[in-house]
């Protein structure tokens, strides 16, 4: 791409940022798709969820335009704002959330309930861009201690509602900030030998946060066919869905573990393997290839940035999104335990879908404004 | 501006660093890349199949079983649509609740659905209830949510649409046993069958079976069918036609009425069972339709013993029945001419004993006829003296006794024809000659059982032609729907002389004519038969014939009639048994009158139109 080529499309949209939103929309049609095929057979009472799922998708893309106009500067200066009223809304959810399946995740608002601890992400994301790009750290308490006593709260908040699978991307999305920004050798020896030896304190306490369908779910990715009516359940039947699907799919509408509900909750966190059951090897594959192109265009907007901010910023968007789609696909696969992580921009969910969109606007953002200062 | 080159350094250092993260990226990808190459590619067929067995269920088909007509075409059993209750187990996870809350839709007792569901694995149907009712099963699917796993199920039920009626012969269908599923016989056939387990019922099984049908369903994950993928239809059962005359048979079991007994008529010439009646009987619609435990215990505990099958299975000494076999054996061996005559004074000194006529004064001058007319006990006594054991094991051997007849029911008895040789290995006792003397008269080790008695009527009728009784008389194949008539049995003729059956004839005329059966003679038709009066000696305190009538019950005499009419040229055999009864001639005799006249108004009254 020339310098040329910046100037001349720096009002409207240029080639690559076509084919972002290209890709971008080709993954959203294919969960709206699978969400249609799932949900329609079912005996559905009021607004289909499909359109519900659309109409989110409307928001969302409405919040990809915002995100993508504002200069990430201006809003990186509202980061620990933001990141203090997300640690708000945790705490209320604790406080007084709707609670489902003996989880806390959710606070009601008007007909619509919001899920704080996918608000917080970008917050997060900014706060960590902000706070790397504002002077160089130096030192490994300042590069690294300071930023994850941020991090630590809404870690916590989030694991104590209990939502592992959020508060595990919370934490990959530091790790990732982290491991780009960079260690001083000595230091980075020191965390992970500390994190090696509190690994057995850590993982108890883990262990002990967890409710009971949690554990279950982990220990039952031991040996999934050991019971398949129980707990085992999700994880088996959702690899039939996947490999029974073979080359070629099943056709939509065609897959007999979704439309007949062998396979639960087609529509939030096993979709994958619903797309996968009808559209076989050749969708999955072109789908994780879309993901793919996505996260390849996502690190090249970081290779790009003109400044720590935008890089890192784009860095943390990549790491969010991209975490979700690995945990998720493992986990459907039974690569990984079912910890309920949904798949980025394909699982039923309207919080996830404003916020994912919003990051990946912020990614835009970032691409938009690298040749501004010159 | 320094800040800003060592912003440029920290940019730089994190544009290096980002490579790593997207090698990092790019193997978790390729990873499940590859996750899904094995699920869908490598391991696709596996779990193709895995998916298939998730939303497939197989259901048996059951065929309607073959219908069951009598001689004429009257339907003996057929088969009603009615409501089954099962249970899936797989959808069944609180049975101690299940079986709690059942009883109060469903008139079943919660120890049965128990019972039924210890015995069984964790997977698959188990038949709870047949033919509940439509109230009952409306309640259930009311109550559908409260009952998981429960299913009802239209299928067939037997029927026998005359109840108590051929109730022995017909026998009953009920659901394939443990022990029989374990049976080679039944090897083919798959838990939950209905199969006949008594009667004609067990006996022609293979024919009326059929061949179970399969249906494949989609179901989905609450096991709520969703389509049919494949059907294999059901193949019926043959129908059979019996040689029973129904309207005999009820008139048969209808003349025992309350009494314990038994009626047998055949047709001389090729053995058709013309009416099988054994009393007291049972509704074989209580027991088709799954008994429960407790009813099915009270029923075989019943002391009057409903199931048994009295006129294959009872097995009572002949009494003076058995002097028909006498006769022919003192014929042909000549050791007395029909036309020699002996004095009766009506004692038999034999040693030390005296053997009594049942005629206190005797008969005076005594020939066969008159003999066989009057049964006189004292010629017989004097005829067995001089025969000897085995002689008269021989003829009555001869003449079908001590051997089953074979005819197709369940469970026949052969009764017992003692010799010296059967005493000596069975009682280890050598055979005393005044045991002959008792035999002579029907009476001691000897027992026979009405169909054998029946046989022996018909080789006397017949001029000494065997037949085997025989029950079914023809099939309706379901495959071509072809009527196919059952080859009649082979017949054996015994190798006795015509003169020696006309002599026992004019005897057993003379019994109905002048003898100790006049209670049979009939304007209308000529019989000729023999009575007897069979001791129950075993249970009898005290051996005096004379007072039967002051004796309770259970201790008198059975009352026997052997018959055939008419006289000149046979159409029917008939056995009568009455159980305690006491004499023949007054009890049994006008019983075979009867039935013989109706079988005679039968065979002049033109018949409907069916077969």
């Amino acid at each position: 791409m020339s310098l040329m080529n910046d100037n001349v499309n720096r009002r409207g949209l240029d080639t690559f940022d076509w084919c972002f939103l290209g890709v971008i929309m080709a993954i959203l049609s294919a969960g709206i798709l699978s969400i249609y095929s799932v949900t329609n057979s079912h005996s559905t009472t009021g607004f289909p969820i499909y359109l519900k799922q659309a109409t989110w998708m409307v928001v969302g893309l409405l919040a990809f335009l915002v995100a993508a106009g504002i200069d990430y500067h201006k809003l990186a200066r509202f980061s620990y704002l933001l990141y203090g009223i997300g640690l708000i809304l945790l705490i209320i959810v604790l406080v007084g959330g709707k609670a489902s399946r003996g989880a806390q995740r959710w606070i009601p608002l008007g007909p619509f309930v919001v899920q704080p601890s996918e608000f917080i992400k970008v917050p997060l994301i900014l706060t960590l861009a902000a706070y790397y790009g504002a002077t160089s750290r130096e030192g490994w308490v300042r590069r690294l201690i300071v930023p994850g006593l941020i991090v630590l709260p809404g870690f916590l908040l989030i694991l104590k509602q209990p939502d592992l699978g959020s508060s595990l991307g919370f934490l990959a999305i530091f790790l990732v900030v982290v491991l780009t920004v960079g260690m001083k050798s000595k230091a980075f020896g020191f965390v992970i030998l500390a994190a090696l030896m509190l690994f057995p304190f850590a993982w108890g306490g883990v262990w002990g946060s967890l409710h009971g369908y949690q554990q279950d779910r982990i220990l039952s990715f031991v040996d999934p066919n050991s019971d398949p009516g129980g707990k085992g359940y999700h994880g088996l039947q959702s690899r039939i869905a996947i490999g029974s699907g073979q080359l070629l799919g099943k056709g939509l509408h065609g897959g007999t573990q979704t439309q007949f509900r062998f396979l639960p909750e087609g529509h939030t966190d096993f979709v994958f393997a619903v797309f996968a059951e009808e559209s076989g090897f050749i969708g999955s594959i072109v789908l994780l290839s879309l993901y793919i192109i996505l996260f390849l265009m996502g690190l090249e907007i970081a290779l790009k940035a003109k400044d720590v901010v935008g890089a890192l910023l784009a860095v943390g968007v990549v790491a969010m999104i991209a975490f979700g789609v690995v945990v998720n696909i493992a986990m459907t696969s039974g690569l990984a335990p079912v910890v309920g992580i949904p798949l980025p921009l394909m699982s039923y969910g309207g919080s996830a879908m404003v916020v994912n969109l919003t990051a990946l606007g912020l990614l835009l953002n970032v691409k938009r404004r690298r040749l501004s200062l010159l | 501006m320094l800040d800003t080159s060592r912003q440029a350094n920290e940019l730089a250092d994190i544009q290096n660093r980002l490579i790593f993260v997207k090698v990092g990226f790019l193997m978790l990808l390729v990873l499940l890349g590859l996750r899904l190459w094995q699920l869908q590619i490598r391991d696709g067929l596996f779990y193709q199949d895995l998916a298939r067995d998730n939303r497939t269920r197989s259901i048996v088909l059951e065929p309607a079983r073959g219908l069951l007509y009598d001689r004429n075409g009257e339907l003996l059993a057929n088969n009603i649509p009615s409501f089954q209750l099962y249970i899936s187990l797989e959808d069944v996870q609180d049975r101690e609740g299940l079986i709690a809350r059942l009883p109060q839709y469903v008139d079943i007792d919660g120890q049965d659905i128990s019972d039924k569901l210890s015995k069984k694995s964790r997977r698959g149907r188990v038949k709870i209830k047949a033919g509940i009712t439509l109230k009952e099963a409306a309640l259930i699917e009311s109550h559908r949510i409260e009952l998981p796993g429960v299913v009802i199920q239209p299928e067939y039920q037997r029927h026998y649409p005359l109840k108590t009626y051929a109730a022995h012969v017909l026998g009953y269908v009920g659901e394939i046993s443990e022990s029989q599923l374990k049976d080679p016989e039944f090897s083919n056939l798959q838990q939950g069958r209905i199969i006949g387990q008594y009667g004609v019922e067990r006996t022609f099984d293979k024919y009326l079976l059929g061949e179970t049908g399969e249906e494949v369903i989609e179901v989905d994950a609450l096991g709520y069918p969703k389509r049919s993928l494949s059907v294999q239809r059901p193949l019926a059962g043959d129908d059979l036609y019996l040689t029973l005359d129904i309207r005999l048979q009820r008139l048969a079991e209808d003349l025992l009425g309350e009494e314990a007994g038994a009626i047998v008529a055949l047709d001389p010439w090729n053995g058709d069972v013309l009416a099988l009646a054994s009393k007291p009987g049972f509704n074989p619609n209580d027991v088709s339709g799954g008994i429960s435990a407790k009813d099915w215990q009270q029923f075989l505990q019943d002391t009057r013993h409903p199931l048994t099958n009295r006129a294959i299975q009872g097995q009572y000494p002949p009494g003076s029945v058995f002097k028909i076999i006498m006769a022919a054996a003192l014929l042909e061996t000549q050791t007395l001419s029909a036309q020699e005559s002996i004095p009766c004074h009506g004692t038999f000194p034999f040693g030390k004993r005296v053997f009594r006529d049942w005629k206190a004064g005797g008969h005076g001058q005594v020939d066969l006829t008159k003999a066989i007319a009057e049964s006189c006990d004292v010629y017989f006594y004097k005829a067995g003296n001089q025969l000897g054991i085995e002689p008269i094991a021989t003829y009555a051997r001869q003449f079908g006794l001590g051997g089953k007849t074979g005819i197709a029911l369940p469970s026949e008895r052969s009764g017992l024809v003692p010799s010296s040789e059967w005493k000596r290995k069975v009682k280890r006792e050598p055979w005393y000659p005044g045991e002959t003397i008792s035999i002579s008269i029907g009476q001691g080790f000897l027992t026979v059982t009405p169909i054998q008695m029946a046989k022996v009527a018909s080789i006397v009728a017949t001029n000494g032609r065997v037949v085997q009784p025989r029950l079914f008389k023809a099939s309706r194949l379901r495959r071509t729907g072809n009527l196919k008539e059952e080859p009649e049995p082979p017949i054996q003729q015994l190798a006795m002389s015509p003169k020696t059956f006309a002599h026992i004839k004019e005897g057993l005329a003379a019994v109905v004519t002048k003898g100790t059966a006049q209670r049979a003679k009939s304007d209308m038709v000529s019989i000729a038969g023999k009575t007897g009066t069979a001791q129950v000696v075993a249970l009898k305190p005290d051996g005096d014939k004379d007072k039967n009538k002051e004796l309770q019950k259970e201790f008198r005499d059975h009352a026997w009639f052997v018959a055939f009419a008419p006289v000149e040229h046979p159409k029917i055999a008939v056995v009568v048994l009455v159980e305690h009864m006491g004499h023949g001639g007054s009890a049994s005799a006008p019983l075979a009158k009867t039935l013989i006249e109706a079988y005679m108004s039968f065979q002049t009254t033109p018949q409907e139109p069916s077969l």
